[in-house]
C-alpha cells in the first residue's frame, strides 16, 4: 500500500486517435513521487500527444489518467495546472508580448490567494474591484511573487536575469526555452513535464540545462522527460520509456533499454539515430 | 396568401444565392485558412455593374451575367494580388484587418459613385408564373437555380480535373506539404479569389434582379449571410457550404412566413450563433479535432510600446482641460467633444480586441445598449441623468457579456464573425421589441445631461463632463493594466493554450475584459444618447465598429494613451483639413489599410 501511495501519476490503457492513425496507443505508466522518468522514441511517436492528454490540453478516447490517487482524466488544463502539474512545450509557448517577470508571473497565477478570493459566484468581480483597488494585502503578495520570480531566474545564472523587463519575443531562442521552464517552475509544480527542453541548444547550453534538471531531480521533484539526446536522458532517468508508433515498446534502466533490438530497430526502421538533432524548429 | 411550397421554393432559391456566397468563402478558407469579409462588396460591386450593364447599356442577359462574372473575377484579382498578398508574412490579425478594410473602401466607392439610393435592376425575363404543385415558380427562379447548378459543376470540374484546381485541393489539405511539392501557392490564391468574386458578384446580379433593388447596405448582409452558410456547412468545407446555404434560405424563408419579414435576418444570426457554440466546427464535421493549426502568438504583430513621460501626459491633459477657457469656437469645441465619445469606446475596444485579442466587430451594439438604458431610464423611470449613464454602463458591462459569452470559446476569426453577428442581433432586437424600444420609430425627447441637478447645456460644460469621464475611464483601465489582471488578460491573447496550461479560464478573464471594456462603451453610449436627445435601432452600426477599430490600430492595440490619441486624430484631421462627410469613412478605410500594410503596432505601439 505504500507503494501506492507514493505513486504521482498513474496511466492506464491512454489511447488517442487521431482519425486512422493512433497516435498514443493504450499506454500504462507509473510515475513514483521524487522519480525521473524519460520518454523516448522516434519522431511521431506520441510522445507529446501523451503530455497533451496528461495536462488535459487533450482528451483520450480511452484509458485513465490519475494523479496521486485522483482520477483527473479528461479535466481542463486549468484544473490540473491548480492541482499543481506544469508542462514545457516542444516549440516553445512564451507570451511574446509579455516581459520575461510578467511570463514567469503567469505561471504563479495558481497561487494567487488574495487578489483571488476563493467566493462563489461574484469571485471574478471581487477579483476585477481587487486588481483596481489594490488593498495592502494584494500588493505585499505581487511584492512576494515578484521576489520567488527573481529567485528562480538567478538559477538561470545571467541568462536571464538581465533580460528581466525585455519582452519575450526579443529573446534568443535558447532564453525562450529557460523562460518556459522559469514559468513551470514558479507553478511550484508536484509533477514537472518538460517537453525537449534542450531542442535546439548547443552543447554548452544542453550541459547547462541538464545540470539544472539534475538539481531539480535533487530537490525531489517528480519530472517526466520527453527527450532525443541520449546521453542526458542516461544520465538523469531513473527509468526509461520508449515509444513507437503510440506504444509503449519498452520500458526500464536506461543502460537495459539502449541494448534492446526493438528499441534499435525501432529508431532504425525510421532512418533516424536517436541523438539526430531534429527539427530546428525555430 | 403563398402556400408552404412557395416558401420551400423560395428558401431553396436565396440559398441557392448565398452559396454562390459562401462557396467563395469556403474556397477561400480552406486554402488560406482566412474570412474575406471583402466577399459582400464584391456582390455589391457585382450587383452595381449589373444594373450598369441591364439599364445603361441594354446588355441581353447572358452577356450581363458574364460580364458581372469577369469583372468581379478582376477585382477579386486585384484585392488578392495588392491588398492580402504583401500580408502573407505577417501577423494572422492583418489579413483578417485588411479584408474588413478593403469591404469598407469598396462599399463607399460604390456609394459615393452611385450614391445610396435604392436602384432598381430589372430582370430582363418575362414576368409569368409557372404551377407546380400547390405553388408557383417563375423564369427568374429557374435562372437562380440554372446559374447555381452550372456553378458547382464548373466548380467540380474544375478542382477534379484541372492541375490548377488539384493545386487548391492540396493546398486546402496541407498548405505546407503542398508548397514543399511545388504547387504555387500564389497562383492558387489568385485562382479562389477569382472564381470567389466571380460567384460573388453574379450572386450579387441575381440578388438584385429577385428584389428589384439594390443599395449600398446589400454588401454587409451579404458577408454575414454568406459567412453564417459557410460556417453551418464547416467553414472551408466547399459541398458543406453549399448545404448550409440551402438550410439557411429554408430557416429564413419558413422564419418569415410565421413571424415576418423584419424577423428574417434575426434567424440568420440566431442559427450563427448556435451553430457556432454547439457545433463550431460545421454541422458536418468529423469528430472530435484537435484545433488545425497552433495560433500561437503569432496574431499580432510585436512591438514595444512608446513609452511617453508622465509630465507629457500630465501637460496634455491639462492642456485639454483648459482649453475651454481659451478663445476657441464652439466648432473646436463640439469636434473634441465627439473624439471624447469615440475615445471611451476607444478604451472599450482597445482592452478588448487589443489587450486580450478578441477583435470584435461588433462594438457599437454596447453603445446601443448604453444609449437604450440610459434614455429609457431617464424618460420612463426619471432617474437622474447621472445615475442613469451610470446604469449604462453597468447595463452594456452586463447584457453585453451575457451576449457575447457564446463566442469565449471561440478563436481568432470566429471572434470577430460571432461579435459582428451578435451586434446585428442587438439592432434587429432593438428594431422589433417595439413595446420597450419604440421600435423603429426610435426614441426622441430625451433629456440633455445634468449633473446633480443642473443641466450641462453649453457645450464648454459639456465638454468638461465628457473629457473628465473620459479620462477617469483612462485611468481606470491604466491601473487595470497594471494589475495581474492586465498580464493575464494579454498572456490570453498571445498564447491561450499556454495560458490555460497555467491555470488561466479564458472564461473568467474575457468575461471581466469586456465587462470591464462593456462598461466604457455604455457610457459612452449613454451621454451620447442625451446628447443626440434622439436615438434609433441605426445610431450606432457597424461604420462606428469600424472606426474604433481603426481608432484601436491608429493607436496600438492595447494601449491606453494610443487610443485617445487614435480618436482625436480620426475625429480631428477630416475637420482640419474640411473632408466632405461622404468621403470620411472612405478615409478611414484606407486609414486602415495603409496601417495594416505599413504600421501594424500602430502609432504609439502593441502594449
Ligand atoms: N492535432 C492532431 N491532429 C492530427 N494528428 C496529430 C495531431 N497531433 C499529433 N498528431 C499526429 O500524431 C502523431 C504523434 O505526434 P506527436 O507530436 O505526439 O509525436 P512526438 O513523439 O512528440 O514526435 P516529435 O519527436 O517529433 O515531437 C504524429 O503522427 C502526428 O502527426
Ligand atoms: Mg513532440
Amino acid at each position: 500500500m505504500a507503494e501506492q501511495r507514493n505513486t504521482m501519476l498513474s496511466l492506464r490503457g491512454l489511447t488517442r486517435r487521431f482519425g486512422g492513425l493512433t497516435a498514443v496507443n493504450a499506454i500504462d505508466l507509473d510515475l513514483a513521487k521524487g522519480e525521473l522518468v524519460s520518454i523516448i522514441g522516434p519522431n511521431g511517436a506520441g510522445k507529446t500527444t501523451l503530455f497533451n492528454l496528461v495536462t488535459g490540453l487533450d482528451r483520450p478516447d480511452a484509458g485513465e489518467v490519475r494523479f496521486e490517487g485522483e482520477g483527473i482524466t479528461g479535466l481542463s488544463p486549468e484544473r490540473l495546472a491548480a492541482e499543481g502539474i506544469a508542462r514545457t512545450f516542444q516549440l516553445g509557448r512564451v507570451f511574446g508580448n509579455l516581459s520575461v517577470m510578467d511570463n514567469v508571473l503567469i505561471g504563479a497565477h495558481t497561487r494567487l490567494r488574495a487578489v483571488k478570493p476563493a467566493v462563489p459566484l461574484i469571485g471574478p468581480l471581487l477579483e476585477l474591484g481587487l486588481a483596481l483597488l489594490r488593498p495592502a494585502g494584494v500588493r505585499a503578495e505581487e511584492e512576494r511573487l515578484r521576489e520567488e520570480v527573481k529567485v528562480i531566474l538567478a538559477r538561470f545564472g545571467d541568462r536571464l536575469l538581465p533580460r528581466i523587463d525585455q519582452p519575450a519575443y526579443s529573446l534568443s531562442y535558447a532564453n525562450r526555452r529557460r523562460v518556459e521552464i522559469a514559468r513551470a517552475l514558479a507553478l511550484k509544480p508536484r509533477l514537472l513535464l518538460l517537453d525537449e527542453p534542450t531542442a535546439g541548444m548547443n552543447p554548452t547550453e544542453t550541459t547547462e540545462m541538464q545540470g539544472l534538471v539534475a538539481e531539480l531531480k535533487a530537490e525531489g521533484l517528480t519530472i517526466l522527460l520527453i527527450e532525443h539526446k541520449l546521453e542526458m536522458v542516461m544520465r538523469l532517468s531513473d527509468r526509461v520509456i520508449v515509444m513507437d508508433e503510440g506504444k509503449k515498446i519498452a520500458e526500464g534502466r536506461g543502460e537495459v533499454v539502449r541494448g534492446d533490438p526493438k528499441v534499435i530497430e525501432a529508431y532504425l526502421g525510421h532512418g533516424l539515430s536517436g541523438t539526430a538533432e531534429q527539427e530546428s524548429a525555430a | 396568401m403563398s402556400s408552404w411550397l412557395d416558401y420551400t421554393i423560395n428558401g431553396l432559391i436565396v440559398g441557392n444565392v448565398y452559396a454562390l456566397v459562401a462557396v467563395g468563402l469556403a474556397l477561400i478558407f480552406g486554402v488560406s485558412r482566412l474570412i474575406n469579409f471583402a466577399q459582400g462588396s464584391i456582390y455589391l460591386v457585382g450587383a452595381y455593374i449589373g444594373w450598369v450593364a441591364v439599364v445603361q447599356l441594354h446588355t441581353p442577359l447572358p452577356l450581363t451575367i458574364i460580364l458581372v462574372a469577369v469583372t468581379s473575377a478582376i477585382v477579386g484579382l486585384v484585392i488578392e494580388r495588392f491588398g492580402l498578398r504583401p500580408l502573407q508574412n505577417s501577423v494572422r490579425i492583418a489579413p483578417l484587418l485588411a479584408t474588413i478594410g478593403i469591404s469598407f473602401v469598396l462599399d463607399q466607392l460604390v456609394m459615393l459613385t452611385f450614391s445610396p439610393n435604392p436602384r432598381a435592376l430589372p430582370s430582363q425575363l418575362p414576368d409569368v408564373r409557372f404551377q407546380i404543385g400547390g405553388g408557383t415558380i417563375g423564369p427568374l427562379d429557374l435562372l437562380i437555380a440554372g446559374v447555381g447548378l452550372t456553378s458547382a459543376l464548373l466548380l467540380f470540374v474544375f478542382l477534379r480535373y484541372s492541375k490548377l484546381g488539384w493545386a487548391v485541393r492540396a493546398t486546402a489539405q496541407d498548405r505546407d506539404a503542398a508548397m514543399q511539392m511545388g504547387v504555387d501557392v500564389n497562383r492558387v490564391n489568385q485562382a479562389v479569389f477569382g472564381i470567389a468574386a466571380a460567384l460573388g458578384g453574379v450572386s450579387g446580379l441575381l440578388v438584385g434582379m429577385y428584389y428589384n433593388q439594390i443599395d449600398t447596405a446589400m454588401s454587409l448582409q451579404a458577408t454575414l449571410k454568406g459567412v453564417v452558410a459557410e460556417v453551418v456547412g464547416g467553414a472551408g468545407n466547399v459541398p458543406g457550404a453549399v448545404i448550409g446555404s440551402l438550410l439557411l434560405g429554408l430557416v429564413e424563408s419558413y422564419g418569415v412566413a410565421v413571424f415576418g419579414t423584419s424577423y428574417r435576418n434575426l434567424f440568420a444570426f440566431l442559427l450563427l450563433v448556435l451553430v457556432l457554440v454547439l457545433r463550431p466546427n460545421g454541422l458536418f464535421a468529423s469528430a472530435r479535432q484537435a484545433p488545425p493549426e497552433p495560433l500561437t502568438g503569432t496574431f499580432i504583430a510585436p512591438s514595444r510600446p512608446v513609452r511617453i513621460p508622465r509630465w507629457a501626459l500630465l501637460a496634455a491633459a491639462a492642456a485639454f482641460a483648459i482649453l475651454p477657457l481659451l478663445p476657441v469656437s464652439f466648432y473646436v469645441l463640439q469636434t473634441l467633444i465627439n473624439a471624447w465619445l469615440l475615445g471611451m469606446l476607444a478604451l472599450s475596444l482597445t482592452l478588448v480586441a487589443g489587450t486580450i485579442g478578441q477583435v470584435s466587430l461588433g462594438h457599437a451594439a454596447l453603445l446601443a445598449i448604453g444609449a437604450y438604458t440610459s434614455a429609457l431610464l431617464s424618460l420612463t423611470f426619471a432617474v437622474p441623468v447621472g445615475l442613469a449613464v451610470i446604469g449604462a454602463g453597468l447595463m452594456s458591462a452586463a447584457l453585453g457579456t451575457l451576449l457575447i459569452s457564446p463566442s469565449f470559446r471561440l478563436r481568432g476569426h470566429y471572434v470577430s464573425i460571432a461579435t459582428l453577428a451578435i451586434g446585428e442581433i442587438v439592432s434587429l432586437v432593438i428594431l422589433n421589441w417595439e413595446s420597450v424600444t419604440r421600435g423603429p420609430i426610435g426614441i426622441s425627447g430625451i433629456p440633455p445631461l445634468s449633473l446633480f441637478g443642473h443641466e450641462l447645456i453649453s457645450p464648454t460644460s459639456i465638454y468638461w463632463f465628457s473629457f473628465g469621464v473620459m479620462v477617469v475611464l483612462a485611468l481606470l483601465q491604466g491601473r487595470l493594466l497594471g494589475s495581474h489582471l492586465g498580464r493575464s488578460f494579454r498572456a490570453i491573447r498571445d498564447d491561450d493554450i499556454a495560458a490555460r496550461a497555467y491555470g488561466l479560464s479564458l472564461n473568467r478573464y474575457k468575461a471581466l475584459a469586456f465587462i470591464f471594456g462593456g462598461f466604457a462603451a455604455g457610457v459612452s453610449g449613454g451621454i451620447a444618447a442625451h446628447l443626440y436627445s434622439y436615438i434609433n435601432h441605426e445610431t450606432f452600426n457597424t461604420q462606428q465598429s469600424i472606426l474604433a477599430l481603426t481608432v484601436v490600430i491608429l493607436g496600438g492595440l492595447g494601449n491606453v494613451v494610443g487610443a485617445i490619441v487614435g480618436s482625436v486624430a480620426l475625429v480631428g484631421l477630416p475637420e482640419v483639413f474640411r473632408i466632405a462627410a461622404e468621403y470620411r469613412i472612405l478615409i478611414y478605410g484606407i486609414v486602415l489599410l495603409l496601417l495594416v500594410r505599413f504600421r501594424p503596432q500602430g502609432l504609439l505601439g502593441t502594449m
